[in-house]
C-alpha cells in the first residue's frame, strides 16, 4: 500500500532571496522528527520492507512510501511525526545544504544539457520572479539557509490545513481512518497561508535567448508557449493533452515522423505539458514546452519552422478519426499502467485533491480525455500557431 | 501565530514504542505458464488481471562470441535496434508505428552486450496484433537504406551526446578495467565502426542473429495463459532458424591494485566508480551478498549513504549495487563527490568496504537489510510491467518463475556469519578496481597518497 502526504508550497512560492529553499526543505523533512533522530524516518520505512521519497514541484511538494500492508500505522505515525514536529537543527541543515549543492552538481553543473529546458526557459517564458528564479536554487541562498528561516517556512506552509494525506491499497478503511484520526488528529491546527495567484498575462512579442553550455558537444533547442489555465479552464486544457500527444508521444507522431524520419532534422523531439511533463501537477501559469537536439548543421531555425508548420497543418487541415483513435488509445493505454501501480494510483488521488480540489479527479481523466473532439484539438493547434513563442536555444561550448 | 513546533527545545525525548509491524500475507507466486514452441521459442505467460493491459517481452540473446568480434557486435546490434522499426516486407515506418499505437503500444527495441529486448505494454484487445507486428518485425525487417543511414548518423550523434556526459565516461572507465578486451568493455559503440555500418551489414547480421532459438517471450496481464499460447505459436509459426548458441567469453581477471585517473579539466565533481567480481543469480551465496551489499550501500539506510552523504556531506546519492549479465555479475560501487573531497570520500568508501570485510554486521543491520529485501522484491513483481520485466530477466539467465519464491526463503535464512563471509570474498578493497573521473589537477596529489594513480582514459 502506499502513503502520500502533499504541502501546497512549491518553488513557486520561494521568496527573493531564498530560491531552491521549498527543495532544501524537502531534504530536511527527511533530518529526524520528535520521536524519530535523524536517520530513522528512512530505517523505519526500510526496515518495514518498504521504499520512501519526496520531491519538489512548482505547486506542491511530496512525501510518499510503498510498503507491505502491516506497515501501514507504522507509515502514518512516521508522516504524523514529522507533520508535528521536523528536527530542525543548523548541523543537519548545514549537512543538507553541502548534499543538495552537490545534487545541483551531478544534475546540472557538471552534466551536459543539466536539467535543460526546465531551469532555463521559464525566464526566457515568464516575467515574475515565482516563475522565473532558479528552483533548484543559487548556491549563495541556500549557504545563507538558517534554522529561523526553515522554521518560519515550516510555521507558514506546512500548516496542517495547508496539506493532503493520501492512502491507497490492501487495508480496512475503518482501521485505517482510526489511525490517521489517531497519529494527524493532535497534530495542532495553524493559519494556512495565502496562495497568490501565478497566473500571467499572454506574451506581446516572439521572445528569444540563447545560452552556452560549456559541457555540451551538440546544440539543442526549446519552444515554449502559454496554454490555457489547468484548474480554472479544464475543458479549454485537456486538447492541449491530446495535441500534445498527437505531436510527440509515439513513433507514428506527427514531429516524431517530420522531425526524425521525414526530414532528418532531429536526432530527439519531445512535446510535453508542465516543466517536468506531467500536465496534471501545476495550476496556472503552465506552458506546453518542446525539445530537441539537433545537428551542428541543422539550423535552430530549420526546426522552430517545422514545428509551426506541423501545428499550422494540424489546425487548418484538422485532426483524422483514424489518428485521434491512435492518440486515445495511447493516452488510455499510458494512464492504466499509471494506475496499475499502487503509489501511481495514491499520487494521482492526493494531486487531485490538492491542484484540483477533487481527489477523484484522476479516475474521471480517461473518460474526460476520451471525449475530447478532433475540433478542438485543431482549435488548440491554431492557437498555438498564432500566439508568441519563447525560444531558448543551447549552444554547445565543449571544447572551446 | 503559533510558537514554530520545530524549536530544537520542543523535541519530545521520551522514549516511545512505534506502532508494531504487523506480519502480512505475502503476495502469491505468479503461477506461470510456461512452454516451447516448435522453433524453439520458449515463452512465459501469466495471468495478471490487475488493469486490462498486457506487458510484452520478446529478448533475443546477441552475445559477441570474441574480443575480436564484440567492437562490430555492438555497434551492429546498436544500429539495429534503433533501425529495426524502419519497415517490413509488409508494412511502412508510418503503417508499423500506426499499427502499434492503434492498440495503445510503444514498442522499444534496446540492445546490450548480451541480448535485443523488444518491450511494450498494450491494451488488453491489441495482444495478438502486437505479437503479428512483432512476428512481422523479426521475420521480415527490411533496413531501408537511406533511413538506416539517418540512423546511423543520428546514432554517430547520440554516441557524442553521450560521451559528454561524466557518467557515462566513468563507466566505461571502469569497464574497461575490469573487463580489458573482453566483449563488456564494449558498454558504447564505437563511433568509427557505426560509422562504417551499411544496410546490407544490418539485413545479414539480423538474418543470422534474430532467431527464434534461445529466445524468450514473457506475456504478463489480462489474459487468458491458453489464448495466449495460441496467439503467440500462430504469430511466430513461420520464424525459424537453426538451433545454434554461440556464448560470450569467460570474464577476464584483473589487476585491482592502484586507481585510474580519467581527467577531466574543469569537472566540479569527481565520480568515483569501483568494481570487482560477484556471484550471480544462480549461487547459493547470492542471497548473502545481495544483503551484504544492502547494508555496505544498496539502499538508503546504509553504510555508505550515512557516512558519505548524511555524516560528511561529500555526495548526493552514493550507491552499491550488483549487475547482473550472462558471463558473470559484478559489484559495483558509484559516488559522484565534490571535487575538493575526492580522496577523503574515497578513503571513507575504503573504509567502509574494510569494516564489512574485517567485522560483523549487526543483527538489527542484517534484519532490516533482509525485510527491505523481501519487501521491495514483491513490491518490484506487483504491476504488470514490473513482473514481466524480472520474469524476462530471469528467464534471460536460465532460471525459472519459481526463482522468485525459493530467492525469498534464501533471503529469509541468510545469517551474521553467510554476510560476513561473502563481504570478506567479494566486499574487500583488495579485490575492487578503483577508477575516478575528475579533474586531475585538483584531485590526483590527493588521491597518490592514499594508492598509486595511473592515468586513463
Amino acid at each position: 500500500m502506499a502513503v502520500a502526504v502533499y504541502y501546497d508550497v512549491g518553488m513557486r512560492s520561494e521568496p527573493r532571496g531564498r530560491t531552491g529553499f521549498a527543495h532544501l526543505f524537502e531534504h530536511v523533512m527527511f533530518q529526524g522528527s520528535a520521536h524519530l533522530p535523524k536517520l530513522e524516518h528512512a530505517r523505519q520505512v526500510q526496515g518495514s520492507g518498504g521504499v520512501f521519497n519526496g520531491s519538489t514541484h512548482l505547486d506542491y511538494t511530496n512525501y510518499f512510501e510503498v510498503l507491505p500492508a502491516g506497515a501501514l500505522e507504522r507509515a502514518l505515525f512516521c508522516e504524523a511525526d514529522r507533520m508535528a514536529a521536523p528536527l530542525l537543527t543548523q548541523e543537519t541543515i548545514d549537512n543538507q545544504i553541502d548534499v543538495v549543492k552537490e545534487e545541483i552538481r551531478v544534475n546540472v553543473l557538471n552534466r551536459p544539457y543539466g536539467a535543460f529546458p526546465w531551469l532555463q526557459l521559464p525566464e526566457v517564458l515568464y516575467d515574475t520572479f515565482a516563475n522565473t528564479h532558479n528552483g533548484y536554487g543559487d548556491f549563495v541562498d541556500l549557504e545563507s539557509a538558517t534554522t529561523q528561516d526553515a522554521a518560519a517556512f515550516f510555521d507558514s506552509y506546512y500548516a496542517p490545513g495547508n496539506a493532503v494525506l493520501a492512502v491507497g491499497g490492501d487495508f480496512e478503511v475503518d482501521q485505517a481512518t482510526e489511525w490517521v484520526e489517531r497519529y494527524f488528529g493532535p497534530v495542532a491546527a495553524r493559519t494556512t497561508p495565502d496562495r497568490p495567484p501565478f497566473g500571467e498575462p499572454q506574451l506581446t512579442e516572439d521572445r528569444h535567448a540563447e545560452v552556452v553550455d560549456p559541457l555540451a558537444a551538440t546544440p539543442a533547442l526549446a519552444i515554449g508557449w502559454r496554454v490555457p489555465d489547468p484548474v480554472n479552464d479544464v475543458e479549454e486544457y485537456l486538447p492541449y493533452v491530446v495535441l500534445s500527444e498527437l505531436m510527440s508521444d509515439s513513433d507514428a507522431a506527427r514531429l516524431q515522423q517530420r522531425l526524425i524520419h521525414r526530414d532528418h532534422l532531429a536526432i530527439h523531439q519531445a512535446m510535453y505539458l508542465g516543466l517536468f511533463g506531467d500536465p496534471f501537477d501545476a495550476r496556472d501559469a503552465t506552458s506546453l514546452m518542446f525539445q530537441a537536439h539537433h545537428a551542428t548543421n541543422v539550423s535552430a531555425d530549420q526546426v522552430i519552422t517545422a514545428v509551426d508548420e506541423e501545428l499550422e497543418s494540424v489546425a487548418s487541415a484538422g485532426v483524422g478519426a483514424n489518428e485521434l483513435a491512435r492518440v486515445q488509445a495511447r493516452i488510455a493505454a499510458q494512464l492504466m499502467c499509471q494506475a496499475d501501480a499502487v503509489l501511481g494510483r495514491t499520487q494521482g488521488f492526493a494531486a487531485g485533491e490538492l491542484i484540483h480540489g477533487r481527489a477523484d479527479f484522476s479516475l474521471d481523466l480517461p473518460a474526460r480525455l476520451a471525449g475530447v473532439s478532433a475540433a478542438s484539438v485543431a482549435a488548440a493547434a491554431g492557437s498555438l500557431h498564432a500566439q508568441h513563442t519563447a525560444v531558448l536555444e543551447l549552444r554547445p561550448g565543449a571544447g572551446r | 501565530m503559533t510558537r514554530p513546533a520545530t524549536d530544537p527545545i520542543d523535541r519530545d525525548d521520551q522514549p516511545v514504542t512505534l506502532p508494531p509491524l504487523v506480519a502480512t500475507r505475502s503476495a502469491r507466486a505468479p503461477r506461470a505458464i510456461s512452454s516451447t514452441l516448435p522453433n524453439g521459442l520458449d515463452t512465459l505467460v501469466v495471468r495478471r488481471p490487475t488493469v486490462p493491459m498486457v506487458e510484452v517481452r520478446l529478448r533475443i540473446p546477441l552475445p559477441a562470441a570474441s574480443s575480436r568480434t564484440a567492437a562490430a557486435t555492438t555497434a551492429r546490434g546498436s544500429l539495429m535496434a534503433s533501425s529495426m522499426l524502419f519497415g517490413t516486407a509488409a508494412r511502412s515506418q508510418e503503417q508499423l508505428a500506426n499499427d502499434m499505437a492503434m492498440v495503445g503500444a510503444d514498442l522499444s527495441v534496446s540492445a546490450d552486450t548480451d541480448r535485443l529486448l523488444f518491450s511494450t505494454a498494450v491494451l488488453r484487445t491489441g495482444l495478438s496484433t502486437v505479437l503479428g507486428l512483432l512476428a512481422d518485425i523479426v521475420m521480415s525487417a527490411t533496413y531501408p537504406s537511406p533511413e538506416v543511414v539517418a540512423e546511423r548518423d543520428r546514432l554517430g550523434q547520440r554516441i557524442t551526446m553521450a560521451l559528454s556526459q561524466p557518467t557515462v565516461v566513468a563507466r566505461m572507465a571502469r569497464s574497461r578495467r575490469l573487463f580489458g578486451d573482453h566483449p563488456y568493455a564494449q558498454t558504447m559503440p564505437d563511433p568509427a565502426v557505426v560509422a562504417g555500418l551499411t544496410a546490407a551489414t544490418l539485413r545479414r547480421t539480423h538474418r543470422d542473429r534474430v532467431r527464434p532459438y534461445g529466445a524468450t517471450l514473457v506475456v504478463v496481464g489480462d489474459v487468458q495463459p491458453v489464448t495466449v499460447g495460441k496467439q503467440a505459436t500462430a504469430a511466430f509459426a513461420d520464424w525459424v532458424g537453426p538451433a545454434r548458441s554461440s556464448r560470450t567469453p569467460k570474464l577476464p581477471e584483473f589487476d585491482p591494485i592502484g586507481i585510474t585517473l580519467v581527467d577531466r579539466p574543469g569537472a566540479v565533481q569527481s565520480n568515483i566508480r569501483l568494481g570487482g567480481a560477484a556471484v550471480s543469480r544462480h549461487d547459493p551465496d547470492y542471497a548473502a551478498l545481495k544483503l551484504a551489499n544492502l547494508i555496505f550501500g544498496g539502499y538508503f539506510s546504509s553504510r555508505l549513504t550515512e557516512n558519505l552523504r548524511e555524516r560528511n556531506g561529500f555526495t548526493y546519492s552514493p550507491h552499491s549495487g550488483i549487475d547482473h549479465a550472462a558471463a558473470g555479475s559484478t559489484f559495483l560501487v558509484d559516488a559522484d563527490v565534490a571535487s575538493a573531497v575526492t580522496a577523503r570520500a574515497m578513503h571513507e568508501t575504503w573504509y567502509e568496504l574494510g569494516r564489512m570485510a574485517l567485522a560483523p554486521v549487526t543483527q538489527d543491520e542484517l534484519d532490516l537489510a533482509r525485510r527491505y529485501a523481501m519487501g521491495t522484491l514483491e513490491m518490484s513483481t506487483a504491476t504488470q510491467s514490473g513482473l514481466a520485466s524480472t520474469l524476462s530477466s530471469l528467464v534471460g539467465q536460465g532460471l525459472p518463475a519459481s526463482w522468485l519464491a525459493d530467492h525469498q526463503k534464501a533471503v529469509a535464512s541468510v545469517t551474521i556469519d553467510d554476510v560476513q563471509e561473502v563481504s570478506r570474498r567479494y566486499l574487500s578493497v583488495s579485490s575492487l578496481a578503483s577508477v575516478v573521473v575528475g579533474d586531475a589537477g585538483l584531485v590526483g596529489e590527493s588521491l597518490g597518497a592514499l594508492a598509486t594513480v595511473r592515468s586513463g582514459e
